[in-house]
């Protein structure tokens, strides 16, 4: 063999042999013992580290359900009821099943439904946006356009819509984690029950001026006229500061107010279409 | 109503300022004017077609990266990429082939600058990059340097090595100093520009008009000329004192090679300069006492392109330790 | 403008600054009256600190001067109407923040003054009033820092506990920035008042020596306050050399003592034995004092370039910015941009019928082709912020670290530490948003700060 090969693998042979013989005695010294159960219940959750369940990352809340006795006020948004389920079943223990959340945007202040009242020149960002302004519209509540929240998902559920200014939610990639929620300045966007069959009544406005001024810088403003109130059968709904608020523990989805509000303020999401419109849809359509 | 009209909301300021970044690449520009009418000078047509194709290679890199593979609006409208053309070629000898200057302009573009995120993020020089990266790939075309004012109208021209190189071959070879010097032109020369070497270097003259003009519009600061000149200065007469006979005088060095010519356009570059008083002193200093030393004991006979791309490096450290003195933090 | 003559030498502080064109439109005109509209809106709100206690209610006949709304606590101030007339509701009104604050909405009627007020126009010189009526009147007639800021006055005359008591008395007289002139103004058309405000508050404070900084190009304004001033009463006009931010408290401390104030949230003038007033608020405490009048009007430049007739106005506060814009020929057509103080500081807004309040010192009109930011590029660290900066901070670094939400770093780079004077955006090559992303990153680390303590 070429001696220059055979000293260069002699050489290499021997620093690792004395490598591996440190290293071996480093981790016995420094050996930390830990619950294999961490490990475990790592393993089943998504591993997105998303923050979501309001710890740092995956194994930072495996850690805390493993301490934990009873578990309770842990929940994954990700994941859901099964992984908590799975990660119960590891552990021995039993938790209760959550109805599944979805990220829903209250505000409809689109581009056409709020006139701007300025020209905003800066960095396109709704926190500077509203750290240091209005906004650009007569609305001091409202989406501000920027999509915040758009950078903040991190399961590519957000898109901002260029027709309406807004930022479209997508249901079906939405896991609840919450990052919009805390990336909205003006805390529009709330963690909602998906409702039977996703099915879902919410107002989608947060304005607390009073009618006419709210009227005035947004056309789909809740106006507080509290017809909607009225209407409701399950007492689910509450005006406070001309603002109406569906609690959706409460609401039925029976839509009666959808039907009464003159703004439109109120939204019905994933029901069929009813008959007349899908009529005029499918004429339309062929 | 008056809202109607859709007033502008922003924070201050809201008057503009002074400075715009395509000003100052323009006024950069201007500055160079002088040390490239002198090359047209010294060194005819080939000083042009180097200039020519560097900037059009540049321009053209940059505007092709930004709109195909990133995507997004290219923005050679601010000049840098012309200002990094014009470096580069300033820093090339005239009758190097062209297809070599397309080649490191590519490479100070696309390499150096847009890879690392455009203007403003590029860590190291790209002219000097580009310049250092020919001077390694193409050893022989970057160091035959084309005699002044021979050929001005051909791009063959009659080669000859430059008063660095004579006194570095020279004392490596065993000579005495006191015959080398007479092989170099005299210091009037020197200043002027007549002597061999790269397109912007040659004419010490040319340098300092751009430089005024610089100072005068606020681009740069003296610091960094000034002190590296003085670090270059010193240290170069601390050698010419202690070993008279074999060292050239201080002189000598600051006129010859492209020491006058990287302090004031290289080293003063705003991206990969410090960007404090006190950290560009120490920067500037570095810079002269490194360069001397790459010209005394160095392989090369030239040490400015290594020492500012040495320092380069350092910039986001001394970035980290000179901080400027805040106010209201000392003592009341 | 303002060359200094050789017996006078300017001042100035020694980091940092930057010279804007001075623009001074209207510093040849003289004070004007206003006309009173119909019906004015006095926020609740007009100083730093806890809203005052309105004491009226809709359908009161209210007085001119007459006391509207309580201070609310010691960090507050009182506010009287500026006008006479009937209250017609209490209500929010979107003021120059864009925002909707509550408010006193009164309709005139005359200008029925309330008899305790002296409106004769001799000047009273007799300071023998003690010094503790000097603090309670000035408490009284609501009178808050001028210059903008609008830090209730009362409240920076007492000196904090665990302080000494001040040294020296320094009044800016400065008015660096751009297009005001309402402060240079005052000072030619009332030299002596302002020396006998100097004179109230060196007795209320109990200090012994006061410097009036000014700029030299108030060249006129220098030369007339130093023959009014008499060394021997230990008062002295200092001039000041042009170069912004050289009314910013801490820069002004720096120019006339030399001594450093430290720096926010703990940092006072006081620590360097100093108390800092606004000249405005200079001739806001000898017409309370001398002439028992509450603050409910002070002058307001109007300007901008193409405005048809800029000028200085004694306004009301209440009074609307449509109102003041006709007075002086009118909204231009070209108006891009109006902000409510100058263009270094100032706020743009959009609602020209935002009500002029005690911190209005101008309204700028801007033309079209001024108001939007020119072309942004990457920050290519020339190094030009580092350069300005008259705290010595990094804003390239500071802007970039809020951009990105660091926080921590942003603290330990002194963030805080920025008084907002904006002349690293002005300087900024390419032209990036280094004031919108330290502000934001001012206020989010604040809040940080606020609970860290709580913890």
């Amino acid at each position: 063999m070429n001696p220059v090969i055979l000293y260069t693998l002699l050489t290499a042979g021997l620093i690792a042999a004395f490598a591996a013989i440190v290293l071996f005695f480093i981790a016995r010294k420094f050996h930390v013992q830990e619950d294999p159960r961490i490990d475990e219940v790592t393993n089943a959750l998504p591993g997105v580290n998303c923050g979501g369940c309001g710890q740092p990352g995956c194994r930072a809340f495996a850690e805390l359900c493993v301490k934990s006795p009873d578990m309770e006020g842990l929940f994954c948004p990700v994941g859901g009821n099964d992984t908590m389920a799975n990660v119960a079943n590891l552990l021995g223990r039993t938790v209760q099943a959550k109805a599944p959340v979805v990220a829903v945007l209250r505000c409809n202040g689109s581009l056409t439904n709020r006139p701007k009242h300025s020209r905003y020149d800066g960095p396109q960002s709704c926190a500077v946006i509203h750290a240091l302004s209005r906004g650009e519209t007569g609305c001091q509540y409202g989406c501000l356009w920027c999509g915040d929240c758009v950078k903040a998902c991190k399961f590519g559920a957000m898109t901002l819509d260029k027709e309406s200014g807004l930022p479209i939610i997508d249901e079906a990639r939405c896991v609840a984690c919450g990052a919009c929620v805390t990336a909205c300045p003006r805390q529009l966007i709330q963690m909602r029950l998906k409702g039977p069959k996703n099915r879902r009544v919410f107002v989608s406005c947060v304005n607390k001026e009073k009618g006419n001024v709210a009227m005035k810088a947004c056309r789909a403003a809740c106006i507080g006229c509290s017809k909607c109130l009225k209407e409701c059968p399950f007492e689910a709904i509450t005006l406070q500061d001309s603002l109406a608020y569906i609690d959706d523990q409460k609401c039925k989805i029976c839509r009666k107010c959808v039907l009464v509000c003159p703004t439109g303020a109120i939204h019905e999401v994933n029901f069929p279409p009813k008959p007349k419109t899908a009529e005029t849809s499918t004429t339309t359509g062929t | 109503m008056t809202t109607a009209r859709l007033l502008v909301v922003s924070q201050p300021p809201h008057i503009p300022g002074p400075f715009s970044t395509r000003r100052i690449m323009l006024d950069v520009l201007i500055a160079l004017t002088p040390a490239f009418l002198a090359a047209l000078y010294y060194f005819g047509v080939g000083a042009f077609l180097v200039t020519a194709t560097a900037v059009v290679c540049c321009l053209a890199t940059e505007y092709l990266i930004q709109k195909f593979l990133l995507r997004k609006e290219p923005t050679i409208n601010d000049l840098s990429a012309v200002v990094t053309g014009v470096l580069l070629a300033m820093n090339l000898p005239s009758n190097i082939p062209l297809g070599m200057v397309a080649a490191g302009s590519i490479f100070a573009i696309g390499i150096a600058k847009m890879c690392y995120g455009g203007l403003g993020h590029n860590p190291f020089n790209p002219a000097l990059m580009g310049r250092v990266f020919l001077l390694m790939s193409f050893p022989v075309a970057m160091t035959s340097w084309p005699k002044p004012l021979i050929n001005r109208f051909s791009v063959d021209a009659v080669t000859g090595p430059t008063p660095l190189a004579i006194i570095k071959e020279g004392l490596h070879a065993g000579q005495p100093l006191g015959e080398l010097m007479p092989k170099i032109p005299g210091y009037l020369d020197l200043f002027l520009g007549n002597r061999g070497g790269c397109l912007g270097e040659v004419s010490i003259l040319a340098i300092l008009l751009g430089l005024a003009y610089l100072l005068y519009r606020q681009v740069i600061t003296w610091h960094i000329p000034v002190i590296a000149a003085l670090s270059a200065f010193l240290l170069s007469g601390l050698f010419w004192i202690m070993t008279p006979g074999s060292t050239p005088d201080p002189f000598f060095h600051l006129l010859t090679g492209g020491l006058i010519f990287g302090i004031v356009f290289m080293a003063t570059d705003y991206t990969t300069s410090p960007m404090t008083v006190k950290g560009m002193c120490f920067y500037a200093a570095a810079i002269g006492i490194l360069t001397i030393l790459i010209r005394s004991f160095g392989s090369y006979p030239e040490g400015m392109s290594f020492a500012i791309l040495i320092m380069n490096a350092f910039v986001p450290l001394i970035n980290k330790l000179c901080k400027p003195y805040r106010f209201g933090e000392g003592k009341i | 403008m303002g060359s200094t003559p050789a017996n006078i030498k300017a001042l100035s502080f020694p980091q940092g600054g930057i010279h804007p064109p001075d623009s001074k439109l209207s510093s040849e005109r003289a004070v004007r009256p206003i006309t009173l509209p119909a019906s004015i809106v006095l926020p609740l709100g007009q100083h730093i600190g806890a809203p005052s206690k309105p004491l009226v209610k809709p359908g009161d006949k209210v007085k001119t001067g007459q006391l509207l709304a309580e201070a609310a606590g010691f960090v507050s101030a009182n506010l009287h109407s500026s006008v006479s007339g009937t209250v017609s509701k209490i209500d929010g009104v979107i003021d120059v923040s864009g925002y909707k604050k509550p408010a006193i909405f009164i309709d005139v009627q005359g200008d029925d003054w309330l008899d305790s007020i002296d409106r004769t126009p001799g000047i009273l010189a007799d300071i023998s009033i003690s010094s503790k009526d000097i603090l309670q009147r000035i408490t009284d007639a609501g009178l808050v820092g001028l210059g903008g800021a609008t830090f209730p006055t009362h409240v920076k005359l007492a000196v904090p506990p665990g302080k000494k008591p001040p040294q020296i008395l320094l009044i800016n007289g400065v008015e660096c920035e751009p297009y005001l002139t309402s402060d240079h103004r005052l000072m030619l058309e009332h030299p002596q008042e302002i020396m006998i405000g100097i004179r109230l508050l060196m007795k209320a404070t109990g200090v012994s020596r006061a410097i009036l900084g000014i700029e030299t190009n108030k060249m006129d304004a220098i030369k007339l306050l130093t023959r009014y001033c008499d060394p021997k009463e230990g008062i002295q006009v200092q001039a000041l050399k042009m170069q912004y931010p050289q009314g910013g408290e801490r820069q002004l401390v720096k120019a006339l003592i030399g001594k450093e104030i430290p720096p926010p949230p703990r940092g006072l003038p006081i620590d360097v034995g100093a108390v800092v007033i606004n000249v405005a608020t200079v001739f806001a405490v000898y017409e309370a004092v001398q002439k028992r009048k509450p603050l409910i009007e002070r002058i307001v430049t109007v300007t901008g370039k193409s405005l048809k007739d800029p000028g200085n106005f004694r306004t009301r506060f209440g009074v609307t910015f449509d109102h003041l814009a006709a007075l002086a020929g009118g909204v231009p057509d070209d108006t891009g941009k109006v902000t409510a103080g100058g263009p270094m500081m100032g706020r743009a807004f959009v609602d020209l019928s935002a009500p002029v309040t005690k911190g209005t010192s101008g309204i700028v009109f801007y033309p079209k082709d001024q108001s939007l930011r020119e072309t942004l590029t990457n920050c290519i660290r020339c190094g030009k912020c580092v350069e300005v900066c008259p705290l010595g901070l990094e804003p390239y670094l500071v802007a970039a670290l809020a951009e990105q939400g660091n926080w921590t770093r942003a603290e330990e780079e002194k963030l805080t530490n920025c008084c907002e004077c904006s002349c690293c955006a002005y300087i900024c090559p390419a032209n990036r948003p280094l004031v919108d992303f330290i502000k934001l990153g001012k206020s989010r680390i604040l809040d940080i700060m606020k609970k860290r303590q709580k913890v």
